[in-house]
């Protein structure tokens, strides 16, 4: 049985196919789709692992990846990014601000489900 | 008389160019070699046959013995050797014209159709750096592409899925297979500029630049002292977003207090006399420099020789671009700052300091300009708040010959990524041109 996973995305079909993947096997899936209100749903739902989406509504993902990293709680949390811009810059800021994967879009649902098992073994 | 333009002198030099003495061409043509020198010198007039003589011995056409290789194409082959890698000893031009006439339009047809194509590779290659409307629907597009990639992967897997999920997926399948045929659609139309790549409208400010440009950037109605509001209420649909209208009403108003200060009608007078020069002009209407470079810039391409009407750029304390009068071969950048040696961007640092600075644009047509720029500060908050800074550049193109020459010209450009200036101190980032020799 897996983990609990926090979702943050705002396409909604996205989040549908990646809920149904996860949560078919096994996963808890929690959704949230405002970049502003993304660190008190962490705060809320504690998840195991985080998928963040970087391009959200009103806050960056590398914004929130950033607050994430500088509280004690989620520092270690293990968070998976996805975007669209997959150019070096971007792969490299997100691993500097501490980024656990980097997923560029289109991906497969192989992929975002074997990220998963990797960051939080089952 | 130009050496170019007498025959004989021609006759010498093709002569010289292919190494032949002038013993052996004139026994090949059946004349003296005294003969010869005469003609070459000009103090004999040659034509009929044995110009067609000499010509066929030189290998070269006999009309470019007589009249030179037309002025357009000789030109045109001095524009494809600035091109030439430093060092690169090539004939002249008019020589090369004169052996192979046909190489040598195709030559010149291929630098111009260069040209062309650098433009429209400066346009897209500006528009993916920074159009936010790309990068959104780039992203868009993703993002959906994303959605069906993952949905169908799941209608695929071959695994029992729920009849009500089943029917949910297809749905969104569906919508997103829709959805992707219109973002793609608007970005096909979006991307297909064509010529008209420059022109095109992605932000309020572009839009309000085009509606000025369609108006010749003179409004008539508000220089005969109507009210801002009917003119913008007079626009219609042509400035389609509130946002472009706000920024019109500002520019208008701001237009209808300048034009009160100093009215077009002695203004023209003042250019027709031949009194351009921003600082007199200031002096005569009792104005600052920044209102009359403004005003400048408003008035009708025919007040100035050549029918052309200066240029105009406007940035505030960060440096930003927000107003954009092009003018033929000054064409700001739509997107992120200018080029760094721009005296836009000095009269930042030297503000109320009237700065002129004689340039000449690097790269395709190396064309001339006198830049005039000067920055106020304002204080619009009052006392012990923060001044707000805005800086004007006229950019006056200098038409024909002015009379007065310019003197070790600065090298410009008008942002770095379409600049082909070698050496330039202030570069920020590469060319994607290929850049002139250090100096050249």
């Amino acid at each position: 049985m897996g983990g609990r996973v926090l979702l943050i995305e705002d396409e909604p079909n996205i989040i549908e196919a990646i809920r149904f993947i996860l949560s078919r096997a096994g996963w808890r899936v929690d959704t949230h789709s405002d970049g502003s209100t993304a660190i008190e749903a962490v705060e809320a739902r504690k998840p195991d692992l985080v998928i963040l989406d970087v391009m959200l509504p009103n806050r960056s993902g590398y914004d929130i990846l950033n607050d994430l990293r500088q509280a004690a709680a989620t520092e270690n949390l293990p968070v998976l990014m996805l975007t669209a811009r997959g150019q070096k810059k971007d792969r490299d800021l997100a691993e500097k601000l501490g980024a656990s994967r980097f997923m560029t879009k289109p991906f497969s649902n192989g992929e975002v489900l074997a990220a998963v098992r990797e960051l939080v073994p089952e | 008389m130009p050496r170019a333009a007498l025959t004989g002198s021609r006759i010498r030099r093709f002569r010289l160019d292919r190494g032949v003495r002038q013993a052996d061409l004139a026994r090949d043509c059946d004349i003296s070699p005294s003969y010869l020198n005469l003609i070459e010198h000009n103090r004999r007039r040659i034509g009929g046959a044995l110009l067609n003589r000499i010509a066929r011995a030189l290998d070269v056409d006999p009309v470019v013995l007589s009249e030179g290789a037309s002025a357009t194409l000789t030109s045109g082959l001095e524009a494809v050797a600035a091109n030439a890698p430093a060092g690169e000893g090539l004939e002249p031009p008019e020589d090369f014209a004169g052996t192979f006439p046909g190489w040598a339009r195709l030559a010149v047809e291929q630098q111009r159709r260069s040209e062309t194509l650098e433009r429209v590779v400066e346009v897209l290659n500006d528009r993916l750096t920074h159009d936010p409307m790309l990068s959104a629907s780039l992203h868009d597009v993703l993002s959906t592409v994303t959605a069906i990639r993952s949905t169908s992967g799941i209608l695929a897997s071959g695994e029992e899925i729920e009849p009500e999920w089943n029917a949910r997926f297809v749905r969104n399948l569906y919508e997103d297979s829709q959805r992707l045929a219109q973002s793609a659609e608007a970005l096909v139309g979006y991307l297909d500029a064509g010529g008209d790549a420059a022109r095109r409208t992605t932000l309020p400010q572009e839009e309000l630049e085009a509606w000025l440009d369609a108006q010749g950037w003179n409004i008539g109605e508000i220089e005969a002292g109507a009210d801002p509001s009917e003119v913008l209420a007079a626009s219609g649909t042509e400035l389609a977003t509130a946002t472009a209208r706000s920024m019109a009403a500002t520019y208008l108003t701001r237009y209808a207090a300048d034009a009160e200060s100093v009215p077009m009608v002695p203004l023209l007078d003042a250019i027709e006399l031949g009194r351009t020069d921003p600082a007199a002009l200031a002096g005569q209407f009792k104005v600052g420099f920044d209102l009359i470079l403004r005003r400048l810039a408003q008035m009708p391409d025919s007040a100035f020789r050549g029918g052309l009407a200066p240029g105009l750029v406007l940035c505030d304390a960060s440096g930003t671009l927000t107003f954009r009068k092009p003018v033929e071969g000054f064409e700001p950048p739509h997107f992120g700052s200018g080029c760094a040696l721009w005296p836009l961007y000095e009269a930042l640092a030297r503000p109320s300091q009237p700065i002129r600075t004689e340039v000449v644009l690097t790269g395709r047509d190396t064309r001339q300009f006198t830049l005039h720029a000067f920055a106020t500060t304002r204080f619009p908050a009052g006392f012990d708040r923060p001044g707000v800074v805005e800086a004007t550049m006229l950019i006056v193109p200098r038409v024909g010959d002015t009379g007065d020459e310019m003197r070790e010209p600065l090298e410009i450009g008008t942002s770095c990524r379409v600049c082909a200036r070698g050496d330039c101190p202030a570069r920020r980032e590469p060319s994607i041109l290929s850049l002139a020799r250090a100096g050249a």
